[in-house]
Order: structure tokens, then C-alpha cells, then sequence
């Protein structure tokens, strides 16, 4: 039986390409989550990301492959599995607070009204949400609405938690606010979290580890990156630690000159690499965004 | 200056007396009638009776007829409410009919994509057929005129609901489902938690659109019927030439269409959401 919580082997999906032949957007996709892990994958667009989550989520199938969760394999979506969608997926007929109670009552049908209610307003609370309960989504902004649903993917305690680009369509400033709330959420609960961004910053601020993903078509999980950042982390001082520059560095640097070349191990798993061990080892190899970084730290 | 809803009642009720007095005006006796005999004015009364009445005339029955709609006195004698009663009662069978096959089947073939292959053709070749065609059809099978006027009402009102909930049902936003799907909810919980609401706007113009129709086709089809309604009674009075009642039916038939319109467009606004 497999040894870890969430266990990923050779996945792959395939499209027709609309001219009688076939389009392999990603193949065989392995990894493994251990319970407790924040990993987010990072990749240019179009390479699979949302469709490997939606495996995941069960909502789509892969063509190939197969993923194991707690031993099982992982067929339909289940409660054990939480998702939060890029474009917060509420019910627009229900109240902030309903869309919570929905889901605390799908997720546990014995409860009582009291404790259904009382429990769904503990997780708006955490969110800073326990103005709006009973506004509908229409009459919130686009940040308190990725709230309701980041409560609602919390509050049903999955076992894994899946989000795609949560903050992708907010402003700067705003995402900030939400990164900071998750991170504390996080502490939290130390929930299991599967995560896709677009943004490095984001990725380091999170993750434990960060997934690389090469350019589709063919695309696979070709690296691993360790963020060797001790938590409790926090948006304003992260930058001070230099495990941080050292990571965004070789971050940035695979995204712009090696998604499309790079390959995971022989075997198919992601290599494993971790950009800030060593200062040495790293100094030696400083790339001109990382000397731009420090001057401005300087 | 006044708000705007207080000048828009201001004209409407000058185009109203406007064309009340045009109407009064243009339908006096003529003058010379004054100068005639006594066998004439005899005559002269009846080809008045065949004159379009003024609105005073239709006013005062309209009084007469309202402060006792629901009087009885025998088959062709019955008031103006209990008219309507037969009407609204005829209508409302028919469509609560409609509804109770038009939803569970507008929600199969919106659900199912192989369901609504199978049925379109079916659907788009019975729709555009005049719903008293099946009257005929109607009357030898169910050999009651009433059950007949039902059924018609029943055929009418039943396609735009039943497009209109499986065209609802069918553009429910996957996301939403999505969402039931990653909550385990059953195919029961997830039709009636989610894609009912969701598609509950468009089910609900259908709705609207039906009882609409359903209420136009009530007064041809007591007219063709007979026996009671307002269609049966316009027809009713226009064989009797009493010009009054039939101006005075048309605007109870307005009346009591513009309520159940009001009716359904209340229930719209109940079950309306912004995304
Ligand atoms: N129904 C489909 N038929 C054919 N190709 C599809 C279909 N759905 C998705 N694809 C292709 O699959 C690829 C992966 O899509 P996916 O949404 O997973 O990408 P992504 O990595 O999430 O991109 P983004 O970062 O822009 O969200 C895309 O190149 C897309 O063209
Ligand atoms: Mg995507």
C-alpha cells in the first residue's frame, strides 16, 4: 500500500486537437503529499494545472494514472476533499452565512441547527466576515467573496484542500490582506493544501514545497522546490530572511529560461532541489536578479 | 418640480379623460331623433341599442354589475364575478396541470441530454399548433365541454414551461454543480438545493409566459364551448347586442389578466437573484 497521505502516479490527460489527432497535455504526473503539507505548483499557462487539480478534486478524469489518497483510490469528488474555485463558486441565492451552513451540513448531517450555525459562523469570524452574514455574495467585493469560500473549504475540514488561483482575480493589495488570513488559517489548522498560483512571491509566502511544471504540450512536474522558510511566516518580514531571495531567484529563473527544456528525475518523479541550502554553493551561482534583489535590500 | 411618478399619473389620467369624452362625444344620439314620433323613437330606441354605447353607459352597468357580481338567476343570467370565477377556475386547472407534468419532464430533458435528443423533435412539432385545434380532438375523447376547455388550457400553457425549465435546468453553471458534486450531495439534494434555484428565474419566466397564454385562449375556447366564462358570456351578450356588457366584459378580461400577470411577476421577484 502507499506510504504517503496523497500519492500521485503517472497521470496524464489527452485531448483531441480538432484535427482527427490527439494533444497530450500533461503526461505522467507523479508525486506524493504528506499530510500536513502546503505545496503550491507553479507553471506557465495552459500546461494542465487546473486540469490536475480537478483530477484531484474528482470533478475530471485523467486519461491515464491514477491517485491514491489514505490508501483509496481517489474516484468522484468527496467531502474528504475541499475545493476552492478562481471564481468563488457561491451560491448567489444564498447568504454568506448559508453557503457556509450548506456545506457544514452536507458535511455532517446529524448535527443540530445550533451547532451547524454556530460552527459556520466561527469560520466567517476567522475570514473577518462576521459583518456580512447575511448579505448575499452580489452585495460583496470580489476579496470578501474568495473569503466566504476560502470559510467555506475550511469549515467542512477536509483532508486535503485544494485551491485554484484562490487571489487570482484580486488586486495587489487585497490579495495581500487574504494571503496573510490563509497563512493564519493555516497555522491554524495545518490542514493538508494543494495550491496553484501564478505569483512567486505568493508561492514562497505558503508552501513548503513548490511544484515546477514544463511548458505543455508533454508537460510534467519536472522539479520540487524546498522553501526553507521557518513558520510562522508573515507577508512583511519574509523578505528579510535570505532563503527567501535564494528561492525566488531559482523560482524566477526555471519559469523564464527552463520551463521549457526541464525534466524530472528518470524514474518521473519531480528532482528534488533546494535553492537556499548552503550559502556557498549558492553565491557561487548568483544570477543577476539576485544581485539586483540585494542591492535593493542593502 | 414633481417627481417623475407623480407627472406620469397626471398624464395618464388627461389621456384618459380624453378619450373617454372623444368616445362620449362621438357616440350621442343624433339631434333629429328629439323631432320624431312616438313609433319612431320606438324604432329609434332599437337602432340606438345597435350604436356603440357612450362610456356613461358602460360606467353605470359596470356599477350595476359590480355591486352584485355574484348574483345567479338562471343559466344565461349569471354575474360578471362568478363569470370570471368559471374562468379563473378552468385556467388555473389547466395550467396547475401543466406545471405538475411540465417541470419533472422540462427538468429530465434539461438534465439529460439523451433524454432531450429523444423529445425535441416531439416538442417542436406540437408547440406550434393552435391550441384550440385540439378542441375538435378534445370533445369526442373526453365528451365534456368543460374537461375540453381544461384540457386546451392544459396544452397551451404547458410548452413555454416546459422549455423553459429544461432550458434553465440545462444552463445551470457548472461551477454550482461543481459545488453540489464536492459536497457528496445526492442527485435528489442536488436538484432541489441547487439547479431548482438556479434555474428558478427561467422556470419562472415560463411561468409567466403560460399563464399569459393561457388566459387568451380561455375566452376563445368558452366561446366555442358555451355554457359559462367570460368568454362564453362576451359572446353571450354580443348575441343579445348589449354593446355595454361586451365593452365591459373586454375590461374585466384586462383586469383579471394584468392580476394573474401581477401575480406571477411577484413570485419572479421572490425567487430572482444577482450573481
Ligand atoms: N475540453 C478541452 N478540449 C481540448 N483541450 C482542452 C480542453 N480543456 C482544456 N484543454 C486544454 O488543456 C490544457 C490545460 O488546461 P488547464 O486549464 O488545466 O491549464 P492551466 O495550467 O490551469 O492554465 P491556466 O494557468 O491558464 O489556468 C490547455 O492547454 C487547454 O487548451
Ligand atoms: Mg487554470
Amino acid at each position: 500500500m502507499s506510504k504517503s497521505f496523497l500519492e500521485v502516479d503517472g497521470l496524464s490527460k489527452v485531448y483531441p486537437d480538432g484535427q482527427g489527432g490527439e494533444l497530450t497535455v500533461f503526461e505522467d504526473i507523479r508525486f506524493a503529499l504528506e499530510k500536513g503539507e502546503f505545496v503550491c505548483i507553479i507553471g506557465h499557462s495552459g500546461c494542465g494545472k487546473s486540469t490536475i487539480l480537478n483530477v484531484l478534486a474528482g470533478l475530471d478524469e485523467a486519461s491515464a494514472g491514477n491517485v491514491v489518497m489514505n490508501g483509496k483510490e481517489v474516484k468522484g469528488p468527496g467531502l474528504e476533499r475541499g475545493v476552492v474555485f478562481q471564481n468563488y463558486s457561491l451560491l448567489p441565492w444564498k447568504t454568506t452565512l448559508n453557503n457556509i451552513v450548506f456545506a457544514v451540513r452536507a458535511r455532517w448531517p446529524n448535527w443540530s441547527k445550533e451547532k451547524v450555525k454556530e460552527h459556520s459562523e466561527r469560520y466567517l469570524k476567522m475570514v473577518g466576515l462576521e459583518h456580512a452574514l447575511n448579505r448575499k455574495p452580489s452585495q460583496l467585493s470580489g476579496g470578501m467573496r474568495q473569503r466566504v469560500s476560502i470559510a467555506r473549504a475550511f469549515a467542512t475540514q477536509p483532508e486535503l484542500l485544494l485551491l485554484d488561483e484562490p487571489f487570482g482575480a484580486l488586486d495587489a493589495l487585497t490579495r495581500g490582506v487574504i494571503q496573510d488570513e490563509l497563512v493564519k488559517i493555516w497555522e491554524e489548522t495545518r490542514q493538508t493544501v494543494f495550491m496553484i498560483t501564478h505569483d512567486v512571491d505568493e508561492a514562497i509566502l505558503l508552501s513548503d514545497r513548490i511544484f515546477l511544471m514544463s511548458n505543455g504540450p508533454n508537460a510534467r512536474i519536472a522539479e520540487s522546490v524546498k522553501v526553507d522558510i521557518p513558520h510562522p511566516r508573515a507577508r512583511a518580514t519574509i523578505f528579510q530572511n535570505p532563503a527567501y531571495h535564494k528561492t525566488r531567484d531559482y523560482l524566477v529563473d526555471f519559469l523564464v529560461n527552463r520551463s521549457g527544456s526541464a525534466l524530472p528525475e528518470e524514474d518521473g518523479s519531480p528532482r528534488l532541489v533546494e535553492p537556499a541550502k548552503g550559502a556557498a554553493e549558492a553565491s557561487s551561482a548568483t544570477t543577476e536578479s539576485e544581485t539586483a534583489a540585494r542591492a535593493v535590500n542593502a | 418640480m414633481a417627481s417623475l411618478n407623480v407627472r406620469a399619473a397626471l398624464l395618464s389620467v388627461s389621456f384618459l379623460i380624453l378619450a373617454l369624452g372623444l368616445w362620449e362625444m362621438a357616440t350621442q344620439p343624433p339631434e333629429a331623433l328629439t323631432g320624431l314620433t312616438e313609433y319612431e323613437m320606438l324604432m329609434g330606441g332599437v337602432e340606438q341599442e345597435s350604436r356603440v354605447p357612450p362610456p356613461s353607459a358602460v360606467i353605470k352597468l359596470a356599477w350595476e354589475e359590480l355591486s352584485n357580481p355574484f348574483y345567479d338567476a338562471g343559466a344565461n343570467d349569471k354575474g360578471i364575478g362568478i363569470q370570471l370565477a368559471y374562468s379563473v377556475y378552468r385556467v388555473l386547472t389547466g395550467y396547475l396541470a401543466a406545471m405538475a407534468i411540465a417541470l419533472p419532464v422540462g427538468f429530465l430533458i434539461g438534465m439529460s441530454p439523451l433524454m432531450y435528443k429523444a423529445l425535441n423533435p416531439y416538442i417542436q412539432l406540437l408547440r406550434p399548433i393552435s391550441p384550440l385545434a385540439w378542441m375538435p380532438l378534445a370533445l369526442f375523447i373526453i365528451q365534456d365541454s368543460d374537461a375540453s376547455a381544461i384540457f386546451v388550457i392544459f396544452i397551451c400553457s404547458i410548452w413555454p414551461m416546459l422549455l423553459n425549465t429544461a432550458f434553465g435546468v440545462a444552463n445551470v453553471r457548472q461551477d454550482w454543480v461543481n459545488v453540489a458534486r464536492t459536497h457528496e450531495l445526492g442527485p435528489l439534494r442536488t436538484a432541489i438545493t441547487v439547479i431548482l434555484p438556479a434555474a428558478a428565474p427561467t422556470i419562472l419566466t415560463g411561468m409567466r409566459i403560460s399563464i399569459g397564454i393561457a388566459w387568451l385562449v380561455i375566452v376563445a375556447a368558452e366561446m366555442l364551448v358555451g355554457g359559462t366564462g367570460i368568454g362564453y358570456y362576451v359572446w353571450n351578450e354580443w348575441n343579445n347586442l348589449d354593446l355595454a356588457s361586451v365593452i365591459f366584459s373586454i375590461l374585466m378580461i384586462g383586469v383579471v389578466g394584468m392580476l394573474l400577470d401581477l401575480a406571477l411577476g411577484k413570485a419572479q421577484k421572490l425567487v430572482e437573484y444577482k450573481e
